[in-house]
């Protein structure tokens, strides 16, 4: 095998410039593969990231997937009998049980969850009036589910612990109020009962419809406003490993029949557009890679014709086909590795260049970095890919060459 | 000292098919190549030497007959197995010196051992070294073939078929490319290959001179052995 490599290595070095050509091509197919793939990955990792970490993993709310089927249609369940303008009982809205449900969350390592109540509330502040979302929580459970802490522009969650009347809410709606830190409003539930409010700490998600709509506050203190004593109308979840939300929002529907939606059901459409967006990106950097085979494909099918010759005294001095077509696949091999070698580095070296680039993107006052991400499978894709394609490109004329009869080249002279 | 034969071919034809008519390159030739013997196949342009000289050495199979080496038919042997004859037991010189061109003289010849792989590195440079004294190459050996005379390269291309110490050596036209001088040196060489060496020499050539030279004749006419 030594001397097949040498052999091979000796036939690249002869032409030089050639070798040359197609080892760049190698390198920069690889190098982009790494950059638009790194960048692509990242943009998506940082995607899902703001969509994973600013909404819950799973949600479970007071409804159900399927409406109730009604008394004279469960009874009569083949009759043909329809009835018309029925409707529904009236019964207090809510998750039943939930402490139950509680505790059987709690036991699934990994998870955490929180009740919440959610109900709207208008604000009356300085003779404006605004509708607001409240988010009736506990405060000391709101870091486990929720990532508002993050977005803290003034004031601080924390005194949402000893402050019962305290709510946390966003900026815009600040701004649009005139509100500041501290100061009180009141806030009118749907059945118009009233309470007093201190705001305790403004958020800043950058998300212009919640930084105006949602507001934080105690549990107790929402679910008096709202008069509905000891409910909740839902279960925030977050996992520690997000990925899992699929497969068990489906199991905890299935155990306690309220609907559970991850947060990739929530975001369905968004994850198809990530996915059909990762399959163009390989697509497109695939086809780098491509173009550069085909440049193995020239030099190493070149060697070959050039060699016609050498190949027939090798054969004559009693080389047999199999290490005919060993020397070409070792050109192959060897651009694939050194294309590897020079490459990786430089795509690295492109993913850092790129990481590092600021920018400000229209509409918003911060200043963020190119979302760059890197994995040992980007770069073990790329260099499998550039391998198998160097591999290719010199097996069809390795092929050609070890099938070559020694006789016909001697016949024709040199 | 006993000529024992060591190939023997028995009606053997190569029938070429082309587009428009089958040529017939060899007629049942039947010939033995022996021990301490320079043979030399003869005859007019086109008659089908070298083609006889490519069945006896294995590079191109006969369309019909058979060929022995020392009483084994080896006609239906696999293209591997008669790859591996060559290799141990075959050396070719041709009209052309054939060398690889990338390759120093030393490692021209150095090739063919390591492809047998049987002796170490520093064994096959010193018997590499040693052909080449044998053919007064030795200052040359670090010289790629296109830094040689004509004389030079036929004479690296017979160190070369010497590699393994093969026991039959098949030359087509080896001096046809040559001056007078540098053919006179190769026609020796390789005279003394079969006397002292003990080979089975066997020489494609149209120069009478040449033939005169050698222990047998073997005269061919439109693909038959006459003589």
């Amino acid at each position: 095998m030594r001397l097949l490599i040498f052999i091979a290595l000796k036939h690249l070095l002869a032409r030089k410039r050639q070798s040359l050509v197609s080892l760049m091509g190698i390198i920069l197919g690889v190098a982009f593969f790494l950059a638009i793939s790194s960048l692509m990955q990242g943009s998506e990792k940082d995607f899902i990231k703001r969509l994973v970490d600013n909404s819950p993993h799973i949600t479970i709310s007071d409804e159900y997937r399927t409406p109730r089927i009604q008394p004279a249609e469960k009874l009569y369940p083949d009759a043909m009998v329809a009835v018309s303008n029925v409707k529904p009982l009236t019964e207090e809205r809510g998750i039943r049980g939930f402490e139950k449900i509680l505790g059987t969350l709690k036991s699934i390592n990994g998870l955490a969850a929180s009740p919440v109540l959610l109900g709207q509330g208008i604000i009356t502040y300085a003779g404006q009036e605004k509708g607001i979302t409240l988010n009736g929580m506990i405060p000391e459970e709101i870091d486990k589910v929720s990532t508002i802490r993050d977005y803290m522009v003034e004031g601080s969650l924390d005194k949402l612990f000893g402050n019962p009347d305290g709510i946390l809410i966003g900026i815009n709606l600040a701004k649009d109020l005139s509100l500041k830190l501290n100061d009180t409003m009141t806030i009118v539930s749907p059945n118009g009962d009233i309470k007093r409010f201190k705001i305790v700490g403004i958020f800043k998600t950058g998300r212009g419809g919640y930084d105006r709509g949602q507001g934080f506050a105690n549990l107790k203190r929402v679910q008096t406003l709202l008069d509905r004593p000891n409910r909740i109308n839902s279960i925030l979840v977050k996992l520690d490993n997000p990925q899992r939300a699929l497969d068990l929002s489906k199991n905890i529907e299935r155990q306690i029949g309220y609907k559970s939606e991850s947060w990739q059901e929530q975001s369905a459409d968004l994850m198809n557009t990530l996915s059909i967006r990762n399959k163009i990106m390989y697509t497109v950097v695939s086809a780098v890679l491509i173009v550069a085979a085909f440049g193995i494909y020239n030099v190493i099918s070149t060697v070959v014709m050039e060699k016609h010759r050498d190949i027939a005294i090798l054969k004559s001095i009693g080389f047999q086909g199999e290490d005919i077509r060993r020397i070409f696949l070792i050109q192959g091999v060897l651009l694939g590795v050194a294309g590897n070698m020079i490459g990786l580095p430089i795509g690295m070296a492109m993913m850092r260049v790129l990481g590092n680039i600021k920018f400000k993107p229209p509409g918003s006052s911060d200043v963020i970095f190119m979302p760059v991400s890197w994995g040992f499978e980007q770069f073990a894709i790329a260099a499998a890919f550039a391998m198998v394609a160097s591999i290719l490109a010199a097996y069809l004329p390795a092929r050609k060459g070890a099938k070559l009869m020694p006789v016909d080249v001697l016949r024709g002279g040199s | 000292m006993a000529k024992n034969i060591v190939l023997r071919s028995e009606h053997i034809s190569r029938i070429l098919d082309t587009e428009a008519l089958p040529v017939t390159l060899v007629k049942e030739a039947s010939v033995e190549l022996r021990t301490h013997e320079f043979t030399a196949i003869k005859g007019p342009s086109g008659s089908g030497k070298s083609s006889l000289l490519y069945l006896l050495g294995l590079l191109d199979r006969p369309t019909a007959g058979k060929i022995f080496i020392d009483d084994t038919d080896i006609t239906g042997f696999t293209d591997k197995k008669l790859a591996e004859i060559r290799l141990e037991q075959m050396g070719f010189v041709f009209q052309f010196h054939f060398l690889l061109p990338e390759f120093t003289s030393l490692e021209n010849i150095m090739i063919p051992m390591q492809r047998l792989g049987k002796l170490n590195d520093a064994q096959i440079k010193k018997a590499a070294s040693e052909k080449l004294e044998k053919l007064g190459l030795i200052d040359h050996m670090h010289k790629l073939p296109s830094q040689l005379s004509g004389g030079q390269r036929q004479r690296v291309a017979v160190a070369r078929a010497l590699a393994n110490n093969p026991r039959m050596i098949f030359a087509d036209e080896p001096t046809g490319n040559l001056d007078t001088e540098s053919s006179k040196t190769v026609q020796d060489i390789l005279k003394q290959l079969a006397h002292d060496d003990g080979c089975a020499v066997v020489a494609v050539t149209h120069d009478p001179e040449f033939a005169k030279n050698c222990d047998r004749i073997i005269t061919i006419i439109d693909g038959r052995v006459v003589v």
